[in-house]
């Protein structure tokens, strides 16, 4: 028999010697693992897209002729030849497979060619003579909504989103709780911007999609969520979900990148289009214009406090940047909107928020989902409070910190594991370096290599941050992972689930929970399929490990009853776990309706230390100690790698990560241009695991992913104002913002 | 055109067209896609392969340019008796997550303990900032290269 429900059983802790070492790191470091841009097939032919080089235009015609005739071409495709729907979308299905009549962004798929090698697909790509008629650009958000509309009036109508009839409106979102209007004994305001981070995965789109000789087709592809991939695929190529399998090929890391479609379809109409294997692989290049980005944000905050620092009101009003297509940029508005306050307990709030449609790079998902831009603003503004009211800031924190039993400002009660107060002391008593001292080699000076100071100039600052992020979808989003278990007869086991592994590591914790509750080590799990099992959910939301974890050992424990009721035997059960269920907002009131909107949270503090050169503007991140809500740390070295990763691009958006745009254009579409941060630029970083279990999750994890994203940006920034005293309202920090040039 | 080189110990020859990178040959036309394509500008160091012993980063250098020259990618790493240290470091260490970086890190860093065995982080970090990773914060890389190192 298995454990009865409810008794919780514990997992060998993932400490070097009691968790097998990363079931894919082998293959991985011998060069061995094959990604989706390694894909290769006997008969294979490489697929292009053609782009718009206009942010704006009407699209009057699209001529083939001349790249037919080039050498090894077999087809050059346009939206005529997409048979089934002709558009797409993860929440709204805005978005053309190739333009139809208009496009609306730098980028836009136009039109596809196939041919026998990639270099001749180039060149055809090029001779796709396609005629535009350009239209003046919506650029800036903020008069989005004077502007025509870019898509049909009430396209996101329907959903049950607040009323809001201006041009461009994707969605609109009010949160209005007590009295806002409530005055304190001391007020802060500021204006926050953001700019646009892009997830830049190292592994670019690919895919390779191969017909099956009977109409349907087999997409090899690096994604985060195969069946949505598939939900969206059949349908634009008009057949069955059936006879469209997407499998998972190798995934070079996501961050929210691929949750949208890039090559699926594409790939797909060529290769049944020519009845030929087809491969698709973006360049970087590419890759920048192909995936959506992370909204860039303006915020208006105003805190209202007390003398003795309790928060009075919060107001908050936020415009992001949705870019041209829609994406899932409905959900990343609510979040931004949710945490707008922090992780703070609030009795007066009041938050407004916008996201408008554009001809900017369409945005969506990336790490942290609006939880980022939200933290920028309102850590800044705990800062502010705290120099207004002359209080330590980590004790302002503490004193306001939102708990178990306090209400966000949707009115939703906090109902699991939230320890804020446990996590900004243990963040917060974390030993700081002292400083390092004079002279020392030139990589450890702002500057670096570039050898610029021997140390005059040079200011060091300490700042502090708390981060605040849902667990899961949230606002009534029916989610569910499906697990399915075989079990031998002689005790092995092989388990599907879909859950993408795109670096974050859910295949080994689909394999530790597996082991765990089935008690052999002989589990195998194939590459997840949608021809194999149900689906699992999207890789994102910091909700696979949770929801996988759930589904498997329901599937496992399933499958141990039924073989006690059998006697033995061979046993196959699929199984489908779900998360508590969630609401959506009102909406007009942005509260709570049913028990919840959000399934869970987790917090994350951070103190930073920065050095910043303030002759020449230079900054250098020192040192990082961190304290994160795990919940329950199935694989210690896993998390701990989530938490170095996810601060590092919290940091590339502090300091360096920006695109630019000029009419709609990216600028620096390239690594010499868009920089991340190197070995040089990411700081020892010392992480404290707080782990207080979630009652409503499996062994009471919790997501560690995004959390550390979230806050790092805040800390870093924190860490600059009190560098420079300056008041820095913008990330990333640009050297001029430092030297005030 | 034709060219003949060394790759890995072994003699290979590969058709390839004047403007093609060593990369591309390695990975389209020799079978050997552990070098991985990122940037195609020499920025992220995901193609890093040993020509003649010096690390380069394939994309930058033309196929053409290493006919006649001797080549070690990732898959050359490994001896007979299993993993090259470096790559065992990696994999316990946790130094691994989406992978797409470790080829070109795990031959730039078995570059670097080669030329000095016993490196400060310090000069670690310097070695290895011409290769990105984007997953890990590069800490538990750090961590791998020091216990290469010290084995």
């Amino acid at each position: 028999m298995s454990a009865p429900a409810g008794t919780r059983r514990v997992l060998p802790r993932g400490r070097a010697e009691a968790v097998p070492r990363r079931h894919d790191a082998v293959p991985k470091v011998a060069g061995r693992f094959l990604f989706a841009s390694d894909l290769e097939m006997a008969g294979m032919l490489w697929g292009k897209t053609v782009r718009s080089p206009y942010a704006h235009a009407r699209l009057l015609a699209v001529d083939p002729s001349e790249a037919l005739r080039l050498p090894g071409v077999h087809a050059v495709l346009t939206h005529a030849d997409v048979p089934g729907r002709k558009t797409y979308g993860l929440e709204i299905p805005d978005q053309p497979v190739l333009a139809i009549d208009r496009v609306r962004y730098v980028g836009e798929p136009v039109a596809l060619v196939a041919a026998e090698e990639p270099e001749q697909a180039r060149r055809a790509a090029a001779a796709v003579r396609v005629e535009y008629e350009p239209l003046e650009p919506v650029v800036d958000p903020e008069r989005a909504t004077e502007m025509p509309s870019l898509h049909p009036p009430g396209i996101a109508a329907g959903r049950g989103f607040r009323h809001d009839p201006r041009p461009n409106v994707l969605r609109t979102i009010v949160i209005r709780r007590g009295d806002p209007d409530a005055e304190g004994d001391v007020s802060v305001r500021g204006v926050y911007e953001i700019g646009q981070q892009d997830q830049a995965f190292l592994g670019p789109e690919a895919g390779l999609a191969v017909p099956d000789g009977e109409g349907g087709v087999d997409i090899h592809v690096a994604t985060q969520w195969l069946h949505v991939d598939r939900d969206q695929v059949a349908p634009c190529l008009g057949l069955p979900p059936e006879m469209v399998r997407m499998h998972l090929a190798g995934v070079g890391g996501a961050f929210g990148g691929r949750e949208d479609l890039s090559v699926q379809i594409h790939a797909a109409l060529l290769a049944l289009r020519t009845n030929r294997p087809v491969k698709m692989v973006y360049g970087r290049e590419e890759s920048f214009v192909g995936h959506v980005h992370r909204h860039p944000a303006r915020i208006w905050a105003e805190h209202r406090a007390t003398r003795a620092g309790r928060l009075v009101a919060v107001r908050v009003r936020i415009l992001l940047d949705g870019g041209a297509y829609a994406s899932s940029s409905t959900a990343v508005l609510s979040n931004a909107c949710s945490f707008a306050a922090g992780p703070y307990a609030v009795e007066n709030a009041l938050i407004e928020g916008t996201v408008v449609y554009t001809n900017n790079p369409p945005c969506g998902a990336m790490r942290g989902f609006g939880a980022v831009q939200a933290c920028v603003a309102a850590e800044a503004q705990m800062d502010q409070l705290a120099a207004a009211l002359d209080i330590d800031p980590v004790e302002l924190r503490l004193l306001n910190a939102l708990e178990p039993g306090d209400a966000l400002p949707t009115g939703q009660v906090v109902t699991g594991s939230l320890p804020t107060r446990e996590v900004i002391r243990r963040a917060a008593a974390i030993p700081v370096p002292e400083p390092e001292e004079l002279p020392r080699e030139s990589i450890r000076l702002p500057g670096g290599a570039g050898n610029t100071t021997r140390g005059e100039g040079v200011r060091r600052g300490v700042g502090f941050a708390v981060g605040f992020k849902n667990l899961c979808y949230s606002e009534g989003f029916d989610d569910s992972c499906a697990a399915r278990v075989r079990l031998h007869p002689d005790g092995s086991a092989e388990v599907d689930c879909a859950a993408a592994e795109v670096g974050q590591g859910v295949t080994d914790v689909i394999l530790q929970v597996a082991r765990e509750e089935l008690g052999t080590d002989e589990v195998v799990l194939p590459d997840g399929s949608t021809a194999r099992v149900g689906s699992a959910g999207s890789a994102s939301a910091s909700r696979t490990t949770w929801m996988a974890a759930g589904a498997v050992q329901l599937a496992c424990r399933a499958a141990l009853e039924e073989r006690a009721r059998r006697g033995g035997g061979e046993v196959e059960v699929e199984r489908v776990y779900r998360h508590p269920r969630t609401f959506l907002l009102d909406p007009e009131t942005g509260q709570v309706r049913g028990d919840r909107a959000h399934v869970a949270f987790a917090v994350a503090a951070m103190r930073a230390v920065v050095e910043v050169d303030v002759e020449l503007g230079l900054s250098r991140v020192v040192w990082i100690g961190t304290a994160q809500d795990v919940g329950y740390a199935l694989n210690r070295q896993a998390v701990e790698g989530q938490i170095e990763g996810g601060t590092a691009q919290g940091l590339g958006l502090a300091l360096m990560e920006e695109l630019r745009t000029r009419e709609g254009a990216i600028l620096n579409a390239s690594f010499t241009d868009y920089l991340i941060p190197t070995f040089l630029d990411v700081p020892p970083i010392v992480s404290e695991l707080v782990e207080v279990p979630e009652p409503d999750a499996p062994y009471g994890l919790k997501g560690v992913g995004e959390p550390p994203t979230v806050v790092s940006t805040a800390a870093i920034l924190s860490a600059l104002r009190d560098a420079t005293g300056r008041e820095l309202t913008r990330v990333p920090v640009r050297p001029d913002d430092i030297v005030g040039l | 055109m034709r060219i003949a080189l060394s790759v890995n110990g072994e003699r290979r020859e590969a058709d390839v067209w004047p403007g093609e990178s060593l990369l591309t040959a390695l990975r389209d036309r020799l079978g050997l896609s552990g070098s991985k394509n990122a940037c195609e500008q020499g920025e992220c160091g995901s193609c890093s392969v040993l020509l003649d012993g010096t690390l380069v980063c394939a994309c930058l250098v033309l196929a053409a340019q290493a006919d006649g020259h001797e080549v070690v990618t990732v898959e050359g790493l490994a001896g007979d008796d299993g993993l090259h240290p470096v790559q065992e470091a990696f994999v316990e260490a946790g130094a691994v997550q989406c992978g797409f970086c470790t080829p070109g890190f795990v031959v730039a860093a078995a570059d670097l303990l080669r030329r000095n065995p016993d490196p400060s982080d310090d000069e670690i970090r310097e070695a290895l900032s011409g290769n990105l990773c984007r997953c890990t914060g590069y800490q538990k890389i750090l961590t791998a290269v020091r216990l290469a190192a010290a084995r």
